[in-house]
C-alpha cells in the first residue's frame, strides 16, 4: 500500500518564559549572542505513516502532544523540524498562514473536539458547511446549495436544520454539522480530534457508525485522536500510543490492546473500566509525568513513573524498535512479547 | 453496614421555572444508600443525576424548587432544614466533589488555606493547628511534597492534582456521606483510575457512604455495589451492580448497556437508542417518560408508573419489563 501521509522526524518545540532575566536577554540581543529560551518539547522526533483508506488511532494522556501533532499535520501551526508529506507533496515547508489558501488545503480536513465551540455561533448550519466550499472550491449560488445539501444528507442531517444556529441544535446534530463541514471539500485525510468526547453514549454510537459508513463510501483515511481506548479499538485499524511527545508503541489496534508491550500502554489498558469485569487489576501509574521543558535526551520519558525503571532507562533513551508489525520504544519489550511472535 | 441507611431520598420532585414554562426535572425519585455503601447514579445528560445531588445538598439554582419529597440524613430532613442548619451539616456530615476541580476551587487562595478553612469550620481544629493538618490531608490524598504543594494555587497544579485537593477538602471533616459528581470527567483514564482508587479506599477506611454520579456505565459497574439508572428525571431501575448487568429488566437500561462501546466486538454490534429525551416542559408528559422511545410499549404504559420489586432489591419502573435470566438481554432488545 502507498502511504497517503508520511511524517518523518517531526518535532515541534514551543519556547517558554522563565529563562535568563530580561536584562541578560537584552544584553545578548545587542551583543549578537544566540538567544536560548527554555523550550517545551511538545512533539519530539515522531515518524509514522497513514495509508490510503486506513484508520489510525492516536492515543495518549492530555499534555502528551497529540493535539500539537494533529494541529501541525493539518497545517494550523508550523513545524520546528521534520517533514510532512501528503502523497508527493511536502507540506512542512509551507507556512501555515499561506497554506490556508493552498490548493491542497482541501486534501486534509479536521473535525474538532467540541462541535459546539468549534463553529462560528453566528453561522447557520448551512453557512458553516458552505464556508470551506466557498473558499476552496469557489462554489456559488445553486451549485453551492446543491453541494451543501448533498453533504448534509450524507451526514444524516435533516435539511430543515440547515437554517438553524449552533445553539439551536443538539449535541449530535452539531457533531454532524462539524463532520459535514470537514468532508464537504472531499478530503483524502480526515483528522478527528475526539469527535465524540462531548456526546452521550447513545449519540456516540450513531456518530461512530456514521464515520465508519462515510469512510467506506468515500475511501478517506482517518487519523482518529482519542483518549477513549474502547472507541479506538472499535474504529481503528492501527494505533499509535504517545507519551510526552514521543511515540512509545504502535501496531494493529487489536494486538496492541490485547498484548501491550510498553509499560505505559499496559497501564493505559489496565485503567480502562470494563463493563463485564469485576475486580480490576491494580496496575497504576504513580506520580506525574516528567517535565516536557528541555528534557534530558538520554533519559526515557517514562522513567520515574514506570514500574520497571532501571539504570539503563536513566542513561539511554530507548529507540523505537520493530517487532513484526509492531513498534515499541522500551528496553524490555522482549519480555512482554507473546511466545508466538518470538519464534517468528 | 447497619440497617438504617445513611441517606434515604423519598419521592423527590424538583421543578425549574423558566421563561418558556416549568421544567419538571425530577419526578418522584427515590433511592437510599446504606452506611459504607457506594451507589452509582447513572444516566445520560439531562437525566437529572446532578439535579438530584444539588437538591440533596440544598444548592439548587434559585429557579429550582423542591415540590415534593424528603431526603433523610439520619433523622434530619435535608429538604426541610433551615439554611443555618444546612450550612452546619454541609461539609461536616455530607460533602461533595464537583466535576471540574479547577472551577470549583478558589483560584486566588492557596490550596492549603482552602483545606484549612474546612478544618477550622467543621473539623474542630484551631487556627494554629489547621495549616499543619491541611498538609496531612494533602499527604493522605497522595500528593508528593505536600508542605510545598500546600502553598500552591490551583492553576499551578494539574487536573488530577486539583481533583485530589477537592477530595482532601471534601473529606477534611470525615463526613458520613460523600457525593461525587462526575469526579473524573475530563481526566485521563490513567489518572481516573488512580483518583477512583483513592475515593474508594478513603471511603472504605472512613466507613463513608458514597453516591457516585457518572454517565460511564462501565466505570459505575467497577466502582459501586448498586446502580440507580435515571432517565428524564425518573429512576427507571435500581439494582445490585452484578444483577443489573446480568439481568437488566428496564428496556432503557438494556439499550444503555448495548450502546457502551466496551461491550461490543465491532462497531456494528453497538446499538443506538432511538429517539431523544422528551421535552420536560410539556404539559402532557406521559407517566413513563421513556414510553415514546420504547420498543416494548403496551397499553398499560398510560397508567401511573409502577415500582416493581423483582427480587433481591431489584426495582424496575416498567409495566412490561424484559423477561428475567436472558443470557444476552441487550441484543434481544436491539433486534
Amino acid at each position: 500500500m502507498t502511504a497517503l501521509l508520511d511524517v518523518a522526524e517531526f518535532s515541534k518545540q514551543f519556547p517558554v518564559g522563565g529563562g535568563p532575566g530580561t536584562w541578560a536577554r537584552l544584553k545578548r540581543r545587542f551583543t549578537g549572542g544566540v538567544q536560548t529560551l527554555p523550550k517545551v518539547y511538545a512533539v519530539d522526533d515522531v515518524s509514522f505513516a497513514v495509508d490510503k483508506g486506513e484508520t489510525v488511532g492516536l492515543v495518549g494522556e492530555s499534555g502528551c502532544g497529540k493535539s500539537t501533532l494533529v494541529r501541525a499535520l493539518t497545517r494550523l501551526i508550523d513545524a520546528t523540524a521534520g517533514s510532512i508529506k501528503l502523497g508527493d507533496r511536502e507540506l512542512a515547508l509551507k507556512p501555515a498562514r499561506v497554506f490556508a489558501r493552498d490548493r491542497d488545503r482541501a486534501r486534509i480536513q479536521m473535525v474538532f473536539q467540541d462541535a459546539g465551540e468549534s463553529v462560528n455561533p453566528r453561522f447557520t448550519g448551512f453557512d458553516t458547511i458552505a464556508d470551506p466550499l466557498r473558499r476552496l472550491r469557489k462554489l456559488r449560488g445553486k451549485a453551492l446549495k446543491d453541494r451543501v445539501e448533498t453533504v448534509a444528507t450524507q451526514c444524516g442531517l435533516p435539511l430543515q436544520l440547515l437554517t438553524r444556529y449552533p445553539h439551536q441544535l443538539s449535541g449530535g446534530q452539531r457533531a454532524r454539522v462539524g463532520i459535514a463541514r470537514a468532508i464537504a471539500v472531499e478530503p483524502e485525510l480526515l483528522v478527528l480530534d475526539e469527535p465524540t468526547a462531548a456526546l452521550d453514549v447513545s449519540v456516540q454510537v450513531v456518530i461512530l457508525q456514521l464515520l465508519q459508513r462515510l469512510k467506506k463510501e468515500f475511501g478517506m483515511s482517518y487519523l482518529f485522536v482519542s483518549h477513549d481506548l474502547s472507541v479506538v479499538r472499535l474504529l481503528c485499524d492501527r494505533v499509535l500510543v504517545m507519551y510526552l511527545g514521543k511515540i512509545v508503541e504502535s501496531g494493529p489496534a487489536g494486538e496492541v490492546f490485547e498484548h501491550p508491550l510498553h509499560p505505559y500502554t499496559q497501564a493505559l489498558v489496565a485503567a480502562v473500566p470494563r463493563l463485564h469485569e469485576n475486580g480490576h487489576e491494580r496496575l497504576r501509574l504513580a506520580g506525574e509525568p516528567r517535565s516536557p521543558i528541555d528534557p534530558d535526551p538520554n533519559v526515557c520519558r517514562f522513567y520515574g513513573r514506570c514500574p520497571r525503571g532501571t539504570d539503563a532507562c536513566k542513561t539511554t533513551m530507548p529507540a523505537l524498535r520493530i517487532f513484526g508489525n509492531r513498534q515499541v520504544a522500551c528496553h524490555f519489550a522482549e519480555e512482554f512479547l507473546p511466545p508466538a511472535r518470538m519464534a517468528s | 453496614m447497619s440497617d438504617a441507611p445513611a441517606l434515604s431520598v423519598e419521592g423527590l420532585s424538583v421543578e425549574f421555572r423558566t421563561r418558556s414554562g416549568t421544567v419538571r426535572a425530577l419526578d418522584n425519585v427515590s433511592f437510599s444508600v446504606g452506611k459504607g455503601e457506594t451507589i452509582a447514579l447513572v444516566g445520560e445528560s439531562g437525566s437529572g443525576k446532578s439535579v438530584t445531588a444539588y437538591a440533596v445538598m440544598g444548592i439548587l439554582d434559585p429557579a429550582g424548587r423542591v415540590s415534593a419529597g424528603r431526603a433523610m440524613l439520619g433523622s434530619l430532613d435535608l429538604l426541610a432544614a433551615s439554611p443555618a442548619k444546612l450550612a452546619e451539616v454541609r461539609g461536616r456530615d455530607i460533602a461533595m466533589i464537583f466535576q471540574n476541580p479547577r472551577t470549583a476551587l478558589n483560584p486566588i487562595r492557596t490550596v492549603g488555606k482552602q483545606i484549612a478553612d474546612v478544618l477550622m469550620r467543621h473539623g474542630k481544629v484551631s487556627r494554629r493547628d489547621a495549616p499543619e493538618r491541611a498538609v496531612d490531608m494533602l499527604r493522605a490524598v497522595g500528593i508528593t511534597d505536600p508542605s510545598r504543594r500546600a502553598k500552591a494555587y490551583p492553576f499551578e497544579m494539574s487536573g488530577g492534582m486539583c481533583q485530589r485537593v477537592m477530595i482532601a477538602i471534601a473529606l477534611a471533616a470525615k463526613p458520613a456521606l460523600l457525593i461525587a459528581d462526575e469526579p473524573t470527567t475530563g481526566l485521563d483514564v490513567t489518572t481516573q483510575a488512580v483518583i477512583m482508587d483513592l475515593v474508594n479506599d478513603l471511603a472504605g477506611q472512613m466507613g463513608m457512604a458514597t453516591i457516585f454520579i457518572t454517565h460511564d456505565l462501565a466505570l459505575a459497574g467497577q466502582r459501586s455495589s448498586r446502580i440507580v439508572v435515571m432517565h428524564a428525571g425518573h429512576v427507571v431501575e435500581n439494582a445490585p451492580t452484578a444483577e443489573l448487568f446480568a439481568n437488566p429488566r428496564h428496556p432503557y437500561t438494556a439499550e444503555l448497556i448495548a450502546a457502551t462501546p466496551d461491550a461490543a466486538a465491532s462497531l456494528d454490534e453497538l446499538a443506538s437508542i432511538p429517539g431523544s429525551l422528551p421535552d420536560l416542559r410539556r404539559a402532557n408528559l406521559p407517566p413513563c417518560r421513556y414510553s415514546e422511545r420504547c420498543p416494548r410499549r403496551i397499553a398499560a404504559c398510560a397508567q401511573p408508573l409502577p415500582h416493581l420489586d423483582v427480587g433481591d432489591g431489584h426495582i424496575v419502573a416498567c409495566w412490561n419489563p424484559l423477561p428475567a435470566r436472558l443470557e444476552n438481554a441487550p441484543k434481544v432488545s436491539a433486534a
